[in-house]
């Protein structure tokens, strides 16, 4: 296969800007340095000798095969597979003439290269479809100029146009002249009712490479000359390195070198096992800077704060204070979370090669722009010296946003000039987290004349507000009082965001809240929720709620439905749950069973609107692969801190949800032409919540902190 | 530092390290076999899973002074053209997530299959419960190793 790039070097450089995708840029691509890493095994056409590329995303052979380039990192959340499929719908090519490639970073090239938030379907959208069109267009512009005739005579399908008069053009004979045509300013879109690829089930794109072993992972990645790293991290929160003596780890045959940087220790190996080996063998000790935090001084520090009003409210409708005052009963109550590790399968590791001309990384990163710029700012380079390529990655969860990992192995391959694989043990993974940060929450409802008048919220949460993001979620808006109050206590663990970050933990305490509130009202909790709805869409209260009422009630209507809701059976305990999170609406109810006198969650039943499913089985791996995540947590992980440091440091400790665990869970989407919006986060924070209610139904235990086996356990 | 000859997919190898060398590293770092995987390092979550002499192992705990001529297979081995049933019916049922796990669910999956050709949701809940998937595919992995099961 030769490269067109290396003949047609001017057009090359030629760049190619267009306001046409949203508002952004499409230029010229060079495809030199990409990798042909997902080449079907049976691709339909054959592998073309010349390549043509007509903008960031697509080139097409002359054989007709096309590349699209997949922008955003792959995390196990399907982007690699589903984002080409919007590109190749607009295309009109056939899915199986398509080959994906994982892009380079270019944030000028794509828009927003990040995996997180459940927005890269949501924000790609758009730009995806103009790219797919824009060069629809070009060829299919080509084909009218070389038949002289009009756009009317003629039909596009899988990558051929077709006369009205039975001539044909295929994209690969196209293919030359088109790529030199200017990118259009305006393109149109198909209408949602003509797709092709969109709504159909396509296989994952790195399927073939999953089955055999192949090298896809930044686990997997390695170098001619490159040496094998891992670090010794202060063991515990709060800690800094007083000194080591390291002769024995050095005496490991394989052993290179041992070394300090910045607070932590170096060992440099010819492969990962004398690492490994040495690093129980270094001797280091570590002198208390700062304090020692605990588990229990967290769970202390953050009820105080529950009681206290903050100074800046986050959201304020009527007169909480006086509502509460005149009820004629004062539901509270108190729910608490602790902190998580995010635990992704494939330890966090970079490679790093500093050397004076340039910095090349390698390796699983949710956030490569956000980490080019750190790396050039750690070691005093300008940015354009530095390049990352993505990997796929072994999960991400959030984790991998905080490229600390990355920083590290450059330093490293700094220090020692040489190319650097830095791996993390799991227990360096576990130890040294950017861990979900403890949370607690106190509701407070009051009733006057059986109505719900008064509705408080107060969060308490270490280093961040979670549900100060989002004060104005259901029920806000349905309630004449309500207000948020959120305290941020700072620690000096390093926290951050956590698959569905601030929804993870709210959403099981709000929805078993409302489940009990429900209760002491006296009425049915999916009626309660239905009520509260039609309030906040007749009469809203307030400054404007962030959810749209129709189709909360859409996914909580069709759940109640598909589960038969109204006539369960009195021994049949179901728990309800609806919630709405990165821009996705979800119901999930789940089903427990009485097994030797112990819960089991035996089924879960979840409805979801995201809008178009782009690719069904993607979209129905990640719903369940959520549900299970969510109810994993809520009933499993535990993790605490004793003087600064983790209690569990691999997975004998910290409990994960198993196969013999999984219930069966069923899937519905609802069906919609609306534009689509997030996935891999949206089905987590719901199933906490149906999980508990379920577990209330069958026991008559509520169920007031997760990991919810510790509270059975204590509650007997 | 001994030299030991191991027997990996229908190859010999000769090898050049520690007697306590864990063969997960063994395979990933000498042997260039990268699909392998490394979870956690203590048999807790089935990603470094091989067979030995046809018995799933996890290559993690398993020196290399204690294989002797045991044959081990990984799942570069685990068929020559990918069409083991199990990796069939793994495409059928679009199985992974991120992916990390898979290779060490199908080696545990095919251990089981080759003991028991028709195992029972249970015998399944049993044989996969040392594989963590952090991404939870759970559901697919069982309902493509009954698949696999029928066509065998
Ligand atoms: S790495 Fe061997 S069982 Fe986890
Ligand atoms: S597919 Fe990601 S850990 Fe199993």
């Amino acid at each position: 296969m030769k490269d067109k790039h290396i003949e047609n070097k001017s057009r090359r450089h030629f760049l190619k800007v267009t306001t046409a995708v949203g508002g952004g840029m499409l230029i010229g691509i060079n495809w030199l340095g990409c990798q042909l890493d997902s080449v079907p095994e049976e691709v339909a056409k054959a592998m073309p000798n010349e390549w043509y590329s007509f903008d960031a995303f697509i080139k097409i052979g002359d054989t007709g095969l096309v590349t699209i380039m997949s922008p955003n990192p792959e995390i196990g959340q399907n982007v690699k597979t589903s984002m080409p499929m919007i590109i190749a719908e607009e295309l009109d090519v056939a899915w199986k003439d398509v080959i994906v490639e994982q892009a380079p970073l270019n944030t000028e090239w794509y828009t927003r290269q990040v995996a997180g938030g459940s927005q890269s379907i949501r924000q790609g959208w758009e730009a995806l479809r103009k790219a797919g069109a824009s060069v629809r267009k070009m060829l299919l512009d080509t084909a009218i100029k070389q038949w002289e005739c009009q756009a009317i005579d003629c039909t596009i399908k899988d990558g051929v146009i077709s006369h009205s008069d039975g001539r044909t053009l295929g994209y690969g004979a196209l293919a030359n002249e088109a790529s030199k045509m200017d990118v259009p300013e305006e393109v149109e879109l198909k209408d949602a009712k003509d797709f092709q690829i969109i709504g159909k089930s396509q296989s994952n794109v790195d399927m073939e490479g999953i089955l055999k072993g192949e090298p896809l992972f930044g686990l997997d990645y390695k170098e001619e000359g490159m040496v094998y790293a891992l670090a010794i991290r202060p063991p515990a929160f709060g800690q800094i390195l007083e000194s080591f003596e390291a002769d024995e780890a050095k005496a490991v045959s394989g052993v290179e070198d041992v070394f300090q940087f910045g607070d932590k220790i170096a060992i440099i190996a010819n492969s990962t096992y004398p690492a490994i080996k040495a690093q129980r063998l270094v001797k280091a000790t570590w002198k208390q800077k700062d304090s020692a935090e605990d588990t229990a001084y967290h769970s202390k520090t953050l009820l105080e704060h529950l009681d206290k009003k903050a100074k800046e409210p986050r959201r304020v409708d009527g007169d909480v204070q006086q509502a509460l005052k005149d009820a004629d009963e004062v539901l509270e109550r108190t729910f608490e979370a602790p902190f998580l590790p995010h635990a992704c399968m494939e330890p966090m590791n970079f490679f790093a090669d500093v050397n004076e001309k340039e910095i090349r990384m390698v390796g699983p990163i949710q956030t490569p722009q956000w980490t080019q710029q750190r790396i050039a700012d750690l070691l005093e380079r300008p940015v354009e010296q530095v390049t990352i390529q993505m990997t796929r990655m072994g999960g991400g969860f959030g984790r991998r946003l905080y490229g600390d990992f990355a920083l590290e192995a450059a330093e490293i391959s700094s220090k020692i000039n040489k190319p650097v694989k830095l791996t993390f043990t799991r227990e360096d993974d576990m130890l040294a987290g950017t861990y979900r940060p403890a949370s607690a929450y106190k509701f407070r409802a009051g009733i006057k004349d059986g109505e719900l008048t008064a509705y408080h919220l107060t969060e308490a949460c270490f280093n961040g507000q979670m549900f100060g993001q989002m004060p104005s979620n259901f029920p806000c808006g349905a309630i004449a009082n309500y207000r948020v109050d959120c305290h941020n206590i700072e620690s000096n663990i390093t926290t951050g965001a956590w698959r569905a970050p601030y929804a993870n933990f709210l959403a099981y305490a709000e929805q078993a809240f409302l489940d009990e509130l429900a209760e002491k009202m006296g009425k049915d909790p999916v009626q309660f929720r239905l009520d509260l709805l039609a309030k906040a869409k007749n009469t809203p209260v307030g400054e404007a709620h962030n959810y749209e009422v129709e189709k909360m009630e859409g996914v909580i209507k069709k759940a109640a439905e598909l589960v038969g809701w109204d006539t369960a059976a009195p021994n049949q305990h179901l728990g309800f749950c609806a919630y709405y999170s990165h821009n996705t609406y979800v119901a999930e109810v789940a089903e427990v069973v009485m097994e030797d006198d112990n819960p089991k969650v035996s089924k879960i039943t979840c409805v979801v609107d995201c809008g178009i499913v782009i690719n069904p089985t993607g979209a129905k791996n990640q719903v369940v692969g959520g549900i299970l995540d969510g109810l994993g947590h809520a009933m499993y992980s535990d993790f605490k801190f004793i003087d600064g440091q983790s209690q569990s440091s691999n997975y004998h400790q910290y409990r994960l949800i198993r196969m013999p665990d999984v219930p069966e869970v069923d899937v519905h989407f609802i069906e919609s032409n609306n534009d689509p919006t997030g996935l891999g986060e949206p089905t987590l924070p719901p199933a906490g919540g149906a999980v508990a209610n379920a577990i209330y139904s069958a026991t008559r235990q509520r169920l007031y902190k997760q990991p919810f086996v510790k509270e059975m356990e204590v509650l007997g | 530092m001994p030299v030991y000859t191991l027997h990996v997919n229908g190859q010999e190898h000769q090898v050049d390290v520690d007697a306590d060398t864990p063969m997960l590293w063994v395979l990933r770092d000498q042997l260039n076999l990268v699909g392998t995987k490394y979870g956690c390092g203590i048999a807790q979550c089935g990603a470094c899973t091989i067979h030995m002499n046809g018995t799933a192992m996890r290559s993690c705990s398993l020196p290399i002074s204690s294989v002797g001529d045991a044959k081990l297979t990984t799942i570069e081995g685990l068929s020559s053209d990918a069409k083991h049933p199990l990796q069939e019916a793994w495409r059928e049922h679009d199985v992974p997530q991120c992916g990390y796990c898979q290779a060490g669910q199908l080696m545990s999956a095919a251990s089981l299959l080759s003991n028991n050709k028709r195992p029972s949701d249970d015998e399944i809940d049993e044989a996969m419960n040392g594989n963590l998937c952090r991404c939870a595919t759970y559901t697919r992995i069982k309902s493509a190793i009954k698949t696999a099961s029928k066509n065998m």
